[in-house]
């Protein structure tokens, strides 16, 4: 079975991040960048399902700017087979990315797509949806859990009362939250093995896709700063500032 | 103009948050019909029809929604809501798995978890993990959008009296089906619901000592709640949560225990109205929004104020 997983460059989780003076956007002058964590760890889910054996070919897609590269050689030196970029300048917003994605399904035919729930950048948790919902595939978001069983995959998901687990028919689309695995570094013969695994670059024109924006960014602001309070001595004081002070006791 | 709200709801009951949600639609302006879709849920719906400032409550009612999957909920909104100018839905991992399925059938982007109304087209939502807030228009010609609850202020439950009308169902393309749940049982207020809120972090060390916040949430009625540390670790179920990846909440009074203050945790949290946090390390950065610091030994002061409460 075919495995295609969506990997995204974004901003490193590590990063502190500044807003622009102009409140344009976020600040990413010289900011170091890396696959986003949930990609990740799709990433890892698809290199366990090969070591089962439920997985041949690990096919690792990304839309961005030709420096995405970078992520993808990570995919591959974490197992995935091939990667293909889907080079482009171009603002993205997800019904894009979806859109290319769905070009990209269409020639691979892979019966498994594996995405992140969501990037942690613009925090959207949508592209994987809406590549379900453009090629009609169902879904199984926020997975913690993954079985394959023969023309099916049972997702656990995790939902804000529980875990739910869906019986999906193949193929099928799974999005992945946090506590699907806990994702492997790379080693470095794997990292050197990664520079020589093919990766074909293609335009979003090559698939027959075009990027549209239908979004305008008015402004980008810093949260609203939250400051610190006093230091309360003993719980005797923290009760009676609770009661008397704050009322909320 | 009208705006088509999809209610979160468990069949029986109707959640909060579409409350919330309703807050919003009313904030953009215009008739708002409330979706009820779901099997038995007759009394989710009578709700819904009592809710403030709804016009009319479209029930579907039909086997085909009964766990409402992303699927046939993605199918149903979009076929419902093509008339509509806005498509509202709470941030809920309901809402969250089924409305980008609508939005891509109807050939438009979506808007995430707004927490602020600019205009009819215009919006703020937080971005990475809340460090930014975003303004975005959208010139979609449906703007399909969901709901931070702790963004608006729930509209009344009682009140109003829409009218009940039925809708029907779309087919089911048979490619999903609902296996089972574990659904956390508790008597405890829900978290996005509470008006207290205790969460357990790291601190913690393990779950049996989550055993202390249980009591003395009991004792004043919190809902309780942990970081993702305290998930990952296993002390507690990801149910539990807080934290930009799990649950947004704001209550009351919320009582950061054992819980150092990553970014992440303070973006599910620091919109609650009192900040309370009990952590032996002084230099924690939960420090930093709390609005009563108490540095002390959790397993101290936790039965300490459990005796003074």
């Amino acid at each position: 079975m075919k495995v295609l997983v969506a990997v995204k460059r974004v901003i490193d989780y590590n990063v502190k991040v500044r807003v622009k003076a102009d409140n344009s956007d976020v600040d990413l002058t010289n900011v170091k960048m890396a696959m986003n964590p949930f990609c990740e760890i799709a990433v890892e889910e698809a290199v366990r399902l090969k070591e089962k054996g439920v997985a041949t070919e690990i096919v690792v897609v990304s839309i961005g700017p030709k420096v995405a590269q970078e992520q993808i050689r990570t995919a591959l030196a974490l197992g995935a087979d091939r990667g293909i970029l889907i080079e482009t300048d171009e603002k993205l917003e997800s019904l894009s990315v979806a859109k290319a994605l769905k070009a990209v399904v269409d020639k691979e035919q892979p019966q498994l797509v594996i995405l992140g729930k969501q990037s942690i950048d613009n925090d959207n948790n949508q592209t994987g949806q809406m590549l379900g919902a453009l090629t009609g595939m169902p879904q199984g978001t926020f997975a913690s859990e993954v079985a394959v069983d023969g023309d099916k995959v049972n997702v656990t998901r995790e939902i804000d009362g529980g875990l739910r687990t869906v019986g999906l028919t193949l193929p099928a689309i799974v999005t992945t939250d946090l506590r699907l695995n806990e994702p492997r570094y790379a080693s470095l013969p794997n990292i050197m093995k990664a520079k020589r695994k093919p990766l074909e670059v293609v335009s979003p024109a090559d698939l027959g896709v075009e990027i549209k924006s239908t979004q305008t960014l008015v402004k980008v602001e810093p949260p609203a700063e939250r400051s610190a309070g006093i230091k309360v001595g003993s719980v005797d004081e923290l009760v009676e500032k609770l009661k008397t002070e704050a009322k909320v006791l | 103009m009208g705006i088509l709200v999809v209610a979160e709801h468990d069949n029986a009951t109707l959640k909060g948050a579409t409350l919330n949600t309703i807050a919003a639609a009313k904030a953009i302006g215009g008739d708002i019909d409330v979706l009820v879709a779901g099997q038995g849920c007759q009394a989710a719906a009578d709700a819904a029809a009592k809710a403030e400032g709804v016009a009319k409550v479209i029930l579907v009612d039909d086997a085909a929604y009964a766990q409402q999957l992303g699927e046939q909920m993605g199918d149903l909104v979009a076929e419902l809501g093509k008339g509509y100018s806005h498509i509202l839905a709470a941030a809920t991992t309901t809402g969250k798995d089924f409305l980008p399925r609508t939005a891509a059938l109807l050939d438009v982007n979506m808007i995430s978890e707004i927490v602020k109304v600019e205009s009819a087209d215009t919006f703020a939502r937080p971005i990475y993990a809340g460090n930014a807030i975003a303004t975005v228009q959208s010139n979609d010609s449906i703007k399909v959008i969901t709901v931070r609850a702790t963004g608006f202020d729930p509209v009344s439950a009682e009140g109003g009296s829409a009218s009940i009308e039925n809708g029907s169902a779309v087919a089911d393309k048979g490619v999903s089906s609902f296996v089972g749940e574990e659904l956390a049982k508790s008597d405890r207020p829900e978290l996005t619901a509470a008006d207290v809120i205790i969460s357990g972090g790291r601190g913690m060390q393990n779950g049996d000592n989550f055993e202390m916040l249980y009591k003395l949430a009991d004792k004043i009625g919190a809902g309780v709640g942990a970081s993702r540390a305290a998930v990952d670790a296993g002390f507690v179920p990801n149910d539990m949560q807080v934290g930009q990846t799990g649950k947004i909440v704001a209550p009351n009074l919320y009582v950061a225990v054992g819980i150092s203050g990553a970014i992440q945790h303070l973006a599910g949290m620091k919109d609650s109205k009192v900040i309370v946090a009990i952590n032996k390390d002084e230099e924690a950065p939960i420090f930093q929004v709390a609005d009563y610091g108490l540095v002390a030994d959790l397993f101290e002061a936790i039965p300490e104020l459990d005796s003074k409460l």
